[in-house]
């Protein structure tokens, strides 16, 4: 089953690789994927191994509390519909430091936004692989997790370096599907257990057992407050939802994917299509990870992989090996699926807002040498993610790198967007605050965390940064521009504002 | 250069950002009241949350869902208001097409 993905999406991989030439082609598919097609490549790389594996695991160990993630990450696509998505194709090209770099001085602020753009990648690409390792070496008893994370990393540099962004766009859209498909039978399986009845189902959710320090308890799972638990508990779980709000608008994975379409009206469909998708999904996770809790059961899962092999683990007590391995082999191409959106964009980041942009003013030096870059960059980022991923080993909390890649984006990449587009005094200085602002509060938070440090020592005590970091990120840009004057970004405002809202001067399909 | 300076002064293009901050802000500020209403209320008022509703169905379960349809429905209504700005725009793009 897996392999039989892994060959298919090969060939879509040569396909691709067949029509895509030019920078324009491998960076942005030409700019000709269609709106339902860019709705399923953005749900598709939206959908990672914390939302399947993840949230399920969350949902059948804590409950209610889990659901919270779920709802956080539907919602925040209003703003990504309402603010970002189509002034960015409008104003852009490639990159999200496209649109900032348009009335600012670009080479600091592409040198920040590139830097930002690797971080937040890298770290949620690291949690893709840690995830993918985890599951393979359960999955697969004689390949271990060292073997299974040099595996995915290689496959996915081979589409990406290869394929470019149109494989990508196909690998996720071809993903994005078998995923829906496989979480609605997975539902549909839950359902049936209990006789089609929902108040079956939920009566069975509000009678959950098993074994907390040795002792059996029965815990009612509809009712919050099993992960989020005073004193700090409601703080963290705004916290949480700040960075969830507002870090899916900063995601570069996400944004580069509106790039692909050949015009903003084309953008907005695309996130309504993706938000169908992606609301229709989450809404099933209750049905995985409570079906896991009371099908499956806390204790079994602890001791066969832990959280993260709830959704698998539950495929296997209700539909048999046949359909747990199929299962996997979703959860598994998901994993690939999105790392290889994530390399993506990080590489084209950095060859054209870092190499072309800061390191050459700009100039390509020779046709098609940007591309080249990207290709390489890929291959370090693969390089590097698999070595951490390796370093960190199977137990790293992949939800925990996740989140942070979240908080990440929201603290640094959102403000300075949002103020690029609407503010019109806003400048150098400003961008390149906050980010690093952004960037700093965000790391230096989570480092003091109970996460890193431990419950008892920690400085902070949320476990996510957001509801500090993110204020920061917005104090940073701000101070930023009030210290210094740069009228010619002003000036320049009536330019970006005039082609984020109308698509004046917008790079269109380009036909080769 | 020209060009754009007498765009941003045209009242096309005014009445295009006015009519669109008037669809924009609204939606922003009601989405981000109603979603962050759910973990304020689940944090701090968890005994109203836990009030069953419908069977073992509670409260803070149906806010949650409830959460997918309010975003499916701002979603609708603004394609439906974008359609509009859009001819807007399209007035603007297109007499800068033909000099």
């Amino acid at each position: 089953m897996f392999l039989i993905f892994v060959g298919a999406t090969l060939v879509i991989t040569y396909w691709a690789a067949q029509r895509s030439r030019g920078t324009a082609a491998y960076f942005a598919a030409n700019r000709q994927i269609t709106a339902w097609q860019n709705g399923f490549a953005v749900a598709g790389d939206y959908m990672s191994a914390a939302s399947f594996l993840g949230i399920a695991g969350i949902i059948a160990f804590q409950g209610y509390d889990g659901f919270m993630y779920s709802v956080g990450w539907l919602v925040a696509y209003l703003t990504v519909l309402l603010i970002v998505a189509e002034p960015l194709r409008n104003a852009g090209k490639y990159t999200m430091a496209d649109v900032l770099a348009y009335r600012l001085n670009p080479r600091p602020v592409r040198a920040m936004a590139s830097l930002s753009t690797l971080i937040v990648s890298t770290f949620y690409m690291i949690a893709q692989m840690v995830g993918a390792g985890a599951l393979v070496s359960v999955l697969l008893k004689g390949i271990g997790y060292n073997t299974a994370v040099t595996g995915v990393g290689i496959l996915m540099v081979v589409y990406v370096v290869f394929g470019g962004m149109l494989a990508t766009t196909w690998v996720q859209i071809t993903k994005a599907i078998l995923l829906m498909g496989g979480t609605m039978v997975l539902s549909f399986l839950v359902l049936a257990h209990f006789g089609f009845s929902l108040s079956n189902f939920f009566d069975a959710v509000g009678q959950v057992t098993y074994t907390e320090n040795g002792q059996k308890v029965v815990r009612d799972f509809m009712q919050p407050g099993l992960r989020f638990k005073p004193p700090y508990g409601a703080l963290d779980l705004i916290s949480l939802g700040m960075a969830l709000i507002f870090g899916t608008a900063g995601l570069p994975h996400i944004l580069v994917r509106f790039y692909t379409v050949p015009d903003a009206r084309t953008a907005r469909i695309s996130v309504v299509w993706a938000m169908a998708l992606i609301g229709v999904f989450y809404i099933m996770t209750t049905f995985l990870g409570f079906g896991a809790a009371t099908i499956v059961g806390r204790d079994t899962i602890a001791v066969n992989g832990g959280t993260n092999m709830s959704a698998p683990l539950l495929a296997k007590s209700l539909g048999g090996e046949v359909f747990f391995g199929f299962i996997s082999a979703i959860a598994f191409a998901t994993i690939l699926a999105v790392v290889a959106g994530l390399t993506i964009s990080a590489s084209t980041s950095f060859a054209h807002d870092f190499y072309t942009n800061v390191m050459h003013h700009g100039r390509e030096r020779k046709p098609g040498q940007e591309v080249r870059v990207a290709r390489m960059a890929a291959f370090v980022v693969g390089a590097v993610a698999i070595a951490v991923a390796i370093v960190l080993g199977p137990t790293a909390n992949v939800a925990f790198l996740v989140a942070l890649a979240f908080a990440v984006a929201a603290s640094a990449n959102l403000p300075v967007i949002v103020f690029s587009l609407f503010w019109r005094r806003f400048n150098t200085t400003g961008a390149v605050a906050g980010l690093g602002t952004g960037l700093a509060a965000s790391l230096a938070l989570i480092l003091i965390s109970p996460s890193i440090m431990g419950a008892d020592r920690a400085l902070f005590p949320l476990e996510n940064p957001g509801i500090l970091s993110i204020p920061l990120g917005f104090l940073g840009a701000v101070l930023g521009t009030l210290l210094t004057r740069e009228p010619a970004a002003e000036v320049k405002f009536d330019e970006l504002l005039i082609r984020a809202n109308t698509g004046l001067g917008a790079e269109q399909a380009s036909r080769q | 250069m020209e060009q754009w300076k007498e765009i941003a002064a045209s009242s096309d293009f005014k009445r295009l950002v006015r009519e669109k901050l008037r669809v924009v802000i609204p939606a922003t500020l009601f989405f981000i009241i109603y979603y962050f209403a759910l973990p304020v209320l689940v944090g701090y008022a968890p005994r109203l949350m836990q009030r069953r509703v419908i069977g073992n169905v509670n409260l803070a379960y149906l806010f949650a869902l409830s959460q997918f349809f309010v975003a499916w429905g701002i979603a609708g209504l603004y394609l439906r208001a974008a359609a509009r700005l859009d001819v807007l725009a399209k007035k603007i793009t297109d007499r800068q097409a033909k000099p």
